[in-house]
């Protein structure tokens, strides 16, 4: 580590000298704001988890508008910021643009594949994670029904479901899958209350279990089924301590790893495609002292089973985005 | 003659409510532990000290012309047109049509087509709420307010089901052909030793809405339209009296009202994005509202009005990038200025009318 201080101090007084005003790492948030419980607080955390460790600082910025996405990245690569970080797929077409023009700075891009020689794509296999919380979810549910909640209709939350419906006919093949979207605009991300009505409609179809793809919407799903006393699956983030003992698991997805060695490596950073999926650690499913008493071991052995079957390739989950169709309702 | 000087109406009163906003915003940034003069100073460096940072004011401001522009008109006939964002919005689906399906050799003859398609769709979206308005006495807020909701479904699953680009996870169309690409300011004022708005969305764009300024000024005052829409709007039994038809008069100021507030299109999916996305309108078509308010519903006052808000965004955006002012509070100022400029006027306007009443009295 003390090698890395040192490396990343000299960086830094290369990045002074020539001028440049910082060499601190810039995070640029989506739209759905930096405290969303989900996505981007799991960003946040990674970062703040590189600030904690290494005492160094780093720019951040919380979109307001789309035509922010670019001047976001502009200033703070004129700045001097490196590496520059930015969660979602929606900046994709603006990093595209952009990247090149500035060819000594790196950037990290979630959710996204743009193909530019200074840019590392970080995807993730959500439909595997959403597989392997499906057959939790279906194991416990004692109805046979279980429900599924997203966020905006696109195909990102599609793959998230067909991945869930997936995993829960694999338990059970007569189990009822019930879906809603929260919305079709970027509302939908945070629109909790949009998503405790939505919760509740489903428990009254008799859903017993429910799983939020859904941004800081979730918050509302996960605290309507704590209150109407079913569980629920959290996701991005591990959210089993927001109702001890009411959310059966989360679906995580490690963006806070990925940001986190992002910022670790620095102006060093690898680019190219990451994929991170069941089988590196970038997907699990949570697993802790809030839902030990939901779980059961055999339970827990199935999912497992399921894991290494991803992890080895033995088993594969369909991705929805691959074909756009999901070969299960 | 009781009333006050012009110049009071048209300069003090929004001076002053600007001053009061001003002050409540610091307020709310002193609350949290910064200070206001530092903040003040990034927004003013950062908006207009830097000829990228006019760059994003001017982007920001063409789409509040058009919006505002588009209240306006409809505001002259009494008619309160709520749904710029659903009329923009939609008005976005046809440049993209027209920009992805007709192979256009040139920029000029290109925006000249996006501008009908956006007109015309813009329109069409504002002709169902007038209609139901005209005959069948749906408030037209309550419609326009729908509308705006309807259009972003439609716009979703358009882009979601039928423009996506196979395999694409944005729900954007495709990227427009490069012989729409509208030359931004930084191609147009960019000399070969210094780059001028490096990287700022203005286009050329901004011109077509300082044009649309002069059209609403020679529509509203030097038209007999015009003054049918005024006399309409001033009263509907007077000008029912005089032969005005209510019913032609309530369409035809809607579908220009929608046309306009559609231009906006225009400018953020042809000269920025350069393809339609979801969220092209980002309440352009609400704070278009305030504009006009702010405005008194004149080209001018709407056009120096959308400046001030383009400074407020792009002056916001400044303070995200480089303070720890949070993007909520950010609004929160930004919502104080539309509250003192647009809501609030009257608490204004009344003592100060009052106060130059008084004086004229003493004077008399």
């Amino acid at each position: 580590m003390s090698l890395m201080h040192k490396f990343l101090g000299a960086a830094a007084a290369v990045a002074l000298s020539a001028g440049a005003a910082l060499a601190e790492p810039a995070l640029i948030f989506d739209l759905g704001g930096k405290f969303d419980k989900s996505f981007n607080e799991a960003a946040f955390g990674g970062a703040t988890r590189w600030a904690e460790e290494t005492g160094g600082t780093f720019r951040e910025i919380e979109l307001q508008s789309e035509a922010q996405r670019e001047q976001a990245l502009r200033r703070f690569a004129e700045a001097g910021a490196n590496p520059i970080v930015m969660t979602g797929f929606a900046f994709g077409n603006v990093l595209s643009e952009v990247a090149p023009d500035y060819p000594d700075t790196k950037f990290a891009i979630i959710d996204m594949v743009v193909d530019q020689p200074n840019v590392r794509s970080v995807v993730f296999n959500e439909h595997e994670g959403s597989y392997l919380v499906g057959m939790m979810a279906a194991q416990a549910s004692k109805s046979g029904t279980v429900g599924f909640i997203g966020g905006m209709d696109i195909p990102l939350i599609r793959k998230f479901a067909c991945g869930y419906v997936q995993g829960v006919k694999a338990v059970n093949p007569d189990a009822t899958v019930i879906q809603n979207m929260t919305g079709t605009t970027p509302a939908a991300w945070n629109d909790p209350v949009k998503g405790s009505e939505l919760t509740k409609a489903q428990i009254a179809q008799g859903a017993d279990v429910v799983y939020a793809a859904a941004g800081g919407t979730g918050v509302g799903v996960l605290q309507t089924a704590a209150d109407e006393n079913i569980l629920s699956v959290g996701v991005d983030s591990n959210q089993n301590h927001l109702h001890s003992g009411k959310v059966l698991t989360s679906m995580m997805k490690r963006v806070d790893n990925a940001v986190y060695e992002a910022m670790t490596a620095g102006v060093d950073l690898e680019t190219g495609f990451n994929v991170m999926g069941v089988a590196n650690g970038g997907i699990d499913y949570a697993m802790d002292e809030h839902n030990a008493s939901l779980v059961s071991a055999d339970m827990k052995a199935k999912v497992d089973m399921a894991k290494d079957a991803i992890a080895s390739g033995e088993l594969a989950v369909h991705d929805y985005m691959s074909d756009n169709t999901c070969p299960v309702e | 003659m009781d009333k006050m000087p012009k110049w009071a109406d048209i300069v003090l009163i929004p001076v002053i409510s600007l001053l009061l906003a001003a002050f409540f915003s610091s307020l709310v940034i002193l609350a949290i532990g910064e200070s206001p003069v530092e903040a003040f100073k990034l927004m003013v460096d950062g908006a207009l000290m830097r000829s990228a940072g006019w760059g994003y004011t001017l982007y920001y401001a063409t789409n509040f012309m058009f919006t505002g522009l588009a209240v306006a008109v409809a505001f002259h006939a009494r008619l309160f047109n709520i749904g710029g964002e659903g009329q923009a919005m939609i008005a976005g689906l046809g440049v993209a049509l027209v920009c992805l399906y007709i192979p256009w050799p040139h920029w000029s003859l290109a925006i000249l087509g996006a501008s009908v398609g956006a007109a015309l769709f813009g329109a069409l979206w504002a002709l169902i709420p007038a209609y139901l308005q005209a005959r069948r006495g749906s408030h037209i807020v309550i419609t326009t307010i729908m509308f705006n909701f309807i259009a972003a479904a439609l716009l979703n699953y358009v882009l979601v089901e039928l423009l996506r680009p196979v395999g694409a996870m944005d729900p954007a169309s495709a990227k427009f052909p490069a012989g729409t690409h509208l030359p931004t300011f930084q191609d147009m004022f960019s000399t070969e030793s210094s780059k001028m708005f490096r990287g700022a969305p203005a286009n050329v764009t901004f011109f077509l809405a300082l044009a649309a300024c002069v059209f609403v000024w020679l529509l509203i005052w030097r038209t007999r339209l015009g003054y049918e829409i005024r006399a309409f709007g001033q009263s509907e039994t007077a000008a029912k009296y005089a032969g005005i038809s209510p019913v032609r008069i309530t369409v035809i100021a809607m579908l220009i009202s929608g046309a306009l507030a559609g231009m906006m299109a225009v400018n953020t999916t042809m000269g920025e994005s350069e393809r339609l996305i979801l969220n092209a309108t980002e309440g352009a078509g609400f704070i278009g509202i305030a504009v006009a308010l702010m405005g008194r519903n004149h080209p001018l006052g709407v056009c120096v009005a959308a400046i001030l808000f383009g400074f407020l965004y792009q002056g916001g955006a400044e303070l995200a990038l480089w303070t720890n002012i949070p993007r909520e509070l950010i609004v929160v100022i930004q919502a104080l200025v539309i509250l003192f400029t647009g809501a609030l006027d009257n608490m204004v306007r009344e003592p100060i009318e009052k106060l130059f009443i008084a004086m004229r009295r003493r004077n008399a």
